[in-house]
């Protein structure tokens, strides 16, 4: 692997290792590019990253079928608001100039298809993005997609979910090579009431046979309870509609990432 | 006779036609894909599920339907001979009612008892839960506020079949947005819920299955055309293209014929005001490769990968793709797809309905206006099938208010010509 294939590896890598090392698991929080516009996402995603491990920053889509109604309706405003796929990846490049932090993108497949796969990783790589998440792409659908992320630096996240055959845990472990997705429910993304975490420990047993990158949960944290019981199973908490409601509700939003950074630590 | 499912060279089994289609979902369905994949492939031969199969078809759909020589409109195009498959003589009113049955009892077949679907015109819902009615299901449906407007009727007919109407207000409140809440329904409630999809869209199994399904339609035409005319095949067949399952249903029995011996096979796509107004639905005219719902396929989309918003008269066509399997028929020169604008449907719609007392859907309104394009081309003992999907009783009151508002534009001559 040359310097430039294991870029986003490596910086992903060693943000969960500082995390571990801390006795925490990495904090991993999620913000929708554009929202609550173009001119305001900047001064949220510092906000976020001043406690976070790794960010996600999500893609705004029009048709985001994995998503529940909180990052649904934060895409439109990020859309309506001039948000494109392209400028998703320039808004990456901005927090660049003033953070070191990882920071991947989480996008589906169709605006990679429409921009083009090889000029989508080279427009990641220049802008400094680390890795993709790709919420509708099981591995096995497109060689390429993966392929072309190593070959310019990006690492690749892919999902697994309670539903996922040992096979299918297999296939996607293998598969990652920033971090493993680990869906903690059936269902699409948002905070919710009650969220049941039983099915989560034999998930991450069985994919940690098959790889050694890091393992992150994500769908339905929403608090310091939640984000902590998480953190004692895995590797990494990941934290989305929680911050978007907190967002739309006019919420302190420093308040709540230092309440849920301090809730992943174990 | 007893019924069989056909088997064809595609898709492979990656579940890919050529390039097109695909699986491109959540991790979370690929298992619920692979196990519905699994139970299909066992129920496509076991008698027991195809004689039920073929009884609803036959005692509860009232199938055949006929085939049926359109002899008005055959004198007034001047050309071929225009056969019509008369798919709007279905109970429910469409060819949505063979798939869903069928669907239906493979959800019974897999032990589940809820069921969900997404629906454009309301066909689709309608026979759904129809299909749940029978067989003692729970049913909801998706669909979009605009459609639940467009198609109120159909709105009333799903609630008093039992199933629960639900609302889509995201994105354009239309089919697109209908189709990924039942998605997401499905992905939370995987376990104990069967999609019934209604189109060759999707993912994995669904664009094959759908397909099997609706094959019916072609197979039924061959021994009907044969003892009309001494010949299983015609010279061409003309079928409106949304999604695509009519059309599917018509071609595939005769899109495997060798070159030479397949008619031509033309699907007319939505061009709703014209596909160069960019106020359309014609997705292999006007789109791009791009994946949707699960499959890659001609896609309305920017050029950043943005779904574009679909527009057509007919709510059934309002769909920004278009069946992997379509794709493929378009790109190897199988079969040809044009567009048909909205006022030309319109014309078909009054032309197939004064001519032959047929009201026919607006979806099949758009085969029919091209159809009686092509009949003067065409020699006399050249013979048209067009597959009438689906009747109009649903539009009758789109129909009406598009009729009044054309009448209160000024100049706006043409178009109240055709509607007069």
């Amino acid at each position: 692997m040359t310097a430039v294939e294991s870029r986003g590896v490596a910086r992903i890598r060693a943000a969960f290792e500082k995390a571990r090392s801390e006795g925490r698991a990495a904090f991993i929080p999620f913000m929708t590019a554009g929202y609550p516009s173009t001119a305001e996402f900047p001064a949220l995603a510092d906000e976020l990253l001043a406690r976070a491990d790794l960010l996600e920053v999500g893609l705004p889509y029009s048709d985001p079928l994995g998503d529940g109604p909180t990052i649904q309706q934060a895409s439109e405003q990020a859309l309506a608001g001039g948000t494109s796929t392209r400028g998703t990846i320039e808004l990456v490049r901005v927090l660049r100039t003033r953070h070191d932090k990882p920071i991947v993108i989480m996008t589906y497949v169709n605006p990679i298809y429409a921009v083009g796969p090889r000029e989508f990783m080279r427009l990641a790589q220049e802008a400094g993005v680390d890795g993709l998440i790709l919420p509708d792409l099981p591995p096995d659908q497109d060689i390429e997609i993966a392929d072309l992320a190593a070959e310019y630096g990006l690492a690749v996240t892919f999902l697994i979910a309670p539903t996922s055959t040992p096979e299918r845990i297999r296939l996607v472990a293998q598969a990652c090579t920033g971090f493993v997705y680990a869906v903690s429910v059936t269902g699409v993304t948002g905070a919710r009431e009650g969220t049941a975490l039983s099915e989560v420990p034999a998930m991450l047993a069985l994919a940690r046979q098959h790889t050694d990158v890091p393992i992150a949960v994500g769908f339905g944290v929403k608090d310091a309870q939640t984000a902590h019981e998480v953190a004692a199973l895995a590797d990494g908490v990941v934290v989305g509609s929680a911050f978007i409601n907190a967002v739309r509700e006019g919420r302190d939003v420093p308040t709540l990432t230092n309440t849920l950074a301090d809730g992943c630590v174990r | 006779m007893t019924l069989t499912l056909p088997s064809y060279p595609q898709p492979d089994e990656r579940g890919r036609f050529g390039r097109f289609g695909g699986r491109y979902v959540p991790e979370t369905l690929i298992p619920a894909l692979d196990n519905l994949e699994a139970a299909y492939r066992e129920a496509k031969i076991d008698p027991g599920f195809l004689s039920e199969l073929e009884r609803l078809l036959r005692d509860f759909v009232g199938r055949p339907s006929g085939l049926y020589l359109a002899a008005r409109l055959t004198e007034h195009a001047g050309g071929a001979k225009i056969y019509l498959k008369r798919e709007d003589q279905n109970y429910t009113g469409a060819h949505k009612i063979n798939n869903c049955l069928a669907q239906a009892l493979l959800a019974v077949r897999m032990g589940k008892r809820r069921v969900i679907a997404e629906t454009g015109a309301g066909q689709h819902g309608v026979a759904s839960a129809t299909a749940a009615a029978l067989l003692g299901l729970d049913c909801v449906v998706y669909m979009g506020e605009e459609d639940m407007r467009r198609q109120e009727l159909n709105v009333f007919r799903m609630r008093l079949l039992g199933a629960e109407v639900i609302p889509v207000t995201s994105g354009t409140g239309t089919l697109k947005d209908a189709t990924n809440e039942a998605i997401r329904d499905w992905v939370t409630n995987v376990r104990d819920t069967f999609y019934i999809l209604g189109s060759v869209v999707g993912p994995h199994p669904y664009p094959a299955m759908v397909r099997d399904f609706q094959s019916v339609i072609g197979e039924e035409t061959k021994w009907q055309l044969k003892a009309l005319e001494g010949r299983e095949v015609p010279d061409v067949i003309i079928a409106c293209v949304g999604g695509g399952s009519n059309a599917i249903g018509i071609f595939a029995p005769y899109a495997y014929l060798p070159d030479g011996q397949r008619p031509r096979l033309i699907g007319t796509e939505a061009a709703g005001e014209g596909v160069e107004t960019g106020k359309h639905a014609a997705s292999v005219a006007g789109g791009r490769i791009g994946v949707l719902h699960g499959a890659m396929m001609y896609l309305l989309h920017d050029h950043e990968g943005q779904i574009t918003p679909p527009h057509s008269i007919s709510a059934g066509l309002d769909y920004p793709g278009i069946g992997p399997e379509h794709c493929l028929y378009s790109e190897t020169g199988v079969a040809e797809y044009v567009p048909v604008t909205d006022a030309q449907a319109m014309e078909g719609l009054q032309l197939l309905t004064r001519l032959e007392g047929i009201i026919p859907a607006l979806e099949s309104a758009h085969a029919i206006y091209h159809a009686v394009q092509l009949a003067p081309t065409l020699s006399p003992e050249q013979i048209i099938v067009v597959n009438l999907s689906g009747r109009g009783d649903k539009d009758v009151a789109e129909v009406m208010r598009l009729q009044a508002k054309a009448e209160d534009t000024p100049g706006n001559a043409e178009r109240q010509e055709v509607l007069a």
